[in-house]
């Protein structure tokens, strides 16, 4: 790691966030797998059709059984593409049944997959809030980070889920996209690029959706081997760094989140989890030993890498953290 | 040290504040309040600037608002027209200039 930027902690102690700690749960991620229909140059998970780890039933059961014994409002549920794992949709059917909020992070194209008819009714029978990714509202851009022919599908899909009602103002079906660059530099603000997304998927596509969220792309797993084979991994992690905002990290994720991986072990937050970074501190390691006590407050493990969740209006899971 | 652009130079402009402070307190204040979004968006105004920095051809500023423009949300598209503003900018000045060799050359002619 380069000198040029000070350690993370240095930058959190020099705004009195020393050592960072949790302030409450509200989100409960899950990450159920890293098999994916697609393999994004991005991916800080590394997934595509190759990978194996994939939640087990029993483990599912731990999540539910935790969430039981709390008020978390919100379910997050993650991948790969979360909908493969064959306990997805048992896991939104419980979650829902306990009256939480579920997220469905989707990649879109998986809803046109032959092997999973009728997920997309699925999904809105329960209400499941989509935040699906779509990098850019043109097939270059999009198709460069996420293949070939993925612009496309994942458009067939959005009007998909427009016909359902999704991203219709007044349905109760909520479609958020997620807006990420597509390469070595730092998002927009999100309400700058909103308006433009929403004016030329209506004029070149007819599609609605409701909210944009703009993340940072954390400089980890695929995205960091592009950062190091384009010879830009020190500039990026420099303007991160230089980004810094004391607000932004005062209002990261992982201070409201507990993630869990697809083994039932727990982490701060998703790019904790593809680090192998587990909780410490003497929080639990794993699902079965979940105590909202010991987790609530918990400190938080931080890295280099936390810089991307700092930099500019902040980075999380939904989009800017200073809004 | 071959030639006269150096890419690391452009992580060095702050430099010139060293001889005269003040001057470039004041030429920074400034410089962020143009670009901050006002009537226009700072989309928009990164923009013009990338038209700009190839009118006035200054490879730190392409090198600038290639990626400020791309930072701000504009594509390719939309990048490679402003180009096209700048350089259509550029040849009609040339052209326009005819006029002055027209009327020149109407001088000295019969």
């Amino acid at each position: 790691m380069s000198n040029a930027f000070p350690l993370f902690e240095e930058s959190l102690r020099a705004s009195g966030l020393f050592p960072l700690k949790a302030t409450g749960i509200s989100v409960f991620q899950i990450n159920v797998g890293k098999l994916c229909n697609q393999t994004c140059r991005h991916c800080h998970v590394e997934a595509g059709p190759n990978r194996k780890e994939m939640m087990s039933r029993e483990t599912a059961e731990l999540c539910i059984r935790a969430l039981e014994r709390t008020t978390i409002p919100t379910v997050d549920i993650t991948g790969g593409a979360p909908e493969l794992n064959p306990s997805f949709r048992w896991l939104v059917e419980r979650s829902r049944g306990l009256r939480r909020r579920v997220m469905d992070r989707s990649n879109l194209t998986v809803l046109l997959l032959s092997s999973q008819a009728g997920l997309a009714e699925f999904l809105a029978a329960h209400e499941v809030e989509i935040f699906a990714s779509l990098p850019y509202f043109q097939e270059q851009q999009t198709d460069a980070q996420r293949g070939a022919g993925v612009f496309a599908k994942s458009i067939e899909a959005l009007r998909l889920l427009n016909e359902l009602g999704y991203g219709a103002t007044g349905s109760g079906l909520t479609l958020n996209l997620v807006y990420n660059p597509t390469g070595a530099f730092l998002p927009p603000a999100q309400h700058a690029i909103e308006g433009d997304f929403r004016r030329e998927l209506q004029r070149r596509y007819e599609v609605t959706f409701n909210a944009l969220y703009a993340l940072t792309n954390v400089p980890i797993g695929r995205f960091r081997e592009f950062l190091e084979a384009s010879g830009n991994y020190e500039r990026y992690m420099t303007k991160l760094a230089g980004a810094y905002n004391p607000n932004a990290a005062a209002g990261v994720m992982c201070r409201y989140t507990l993630s869990v991986g697809w083994d039932g072990t727990l982490y701060d937050c998703d790019f904790n989890q593809m680090l192998n970074i587990m909780l410490d501190h003497g929080a639990p390691a794993h699902i079965r030993d979940f105590s909202m006590e010991m987790l609530n407050r918990r400190r938080i493990v931080t890295g280099q890498h936390c810089y991307a969740c700092t930099a500019g209006a902040g980075s999380s899971c939904t989009g800017a953290s200073v809004k | 040290m071959a030639g006269y652009y150096h890419q690391e130079d452009l992580a060095r402009f702050g430099e010139m504040g060293e001889n005269a402070p003040e001057l470039w307190r004041r030429f920074l204040e400034w410089y962020g309040a143009v670009f901050a979004e006002g009537a226009l968006s700072e989309r928009e105004k990164s923009l013009i600037a990338l038209a700009v920095a190839h009118a006035v051809q200054c490879p730190y500023c392409i090198d600038a608002y290639t990626e400020a423009c791309l930072q701000k949300g504009s594509n390719l598209e939309q990048m490679t027209e402003a180009v096209h503003v700048a350089s259509a900018i550029r040849g009609g000045a040339s052209l326009v200039h005819g006029l002055q060799m027209r009327n020149a050359a109407a001088k000295v002619s019969m």
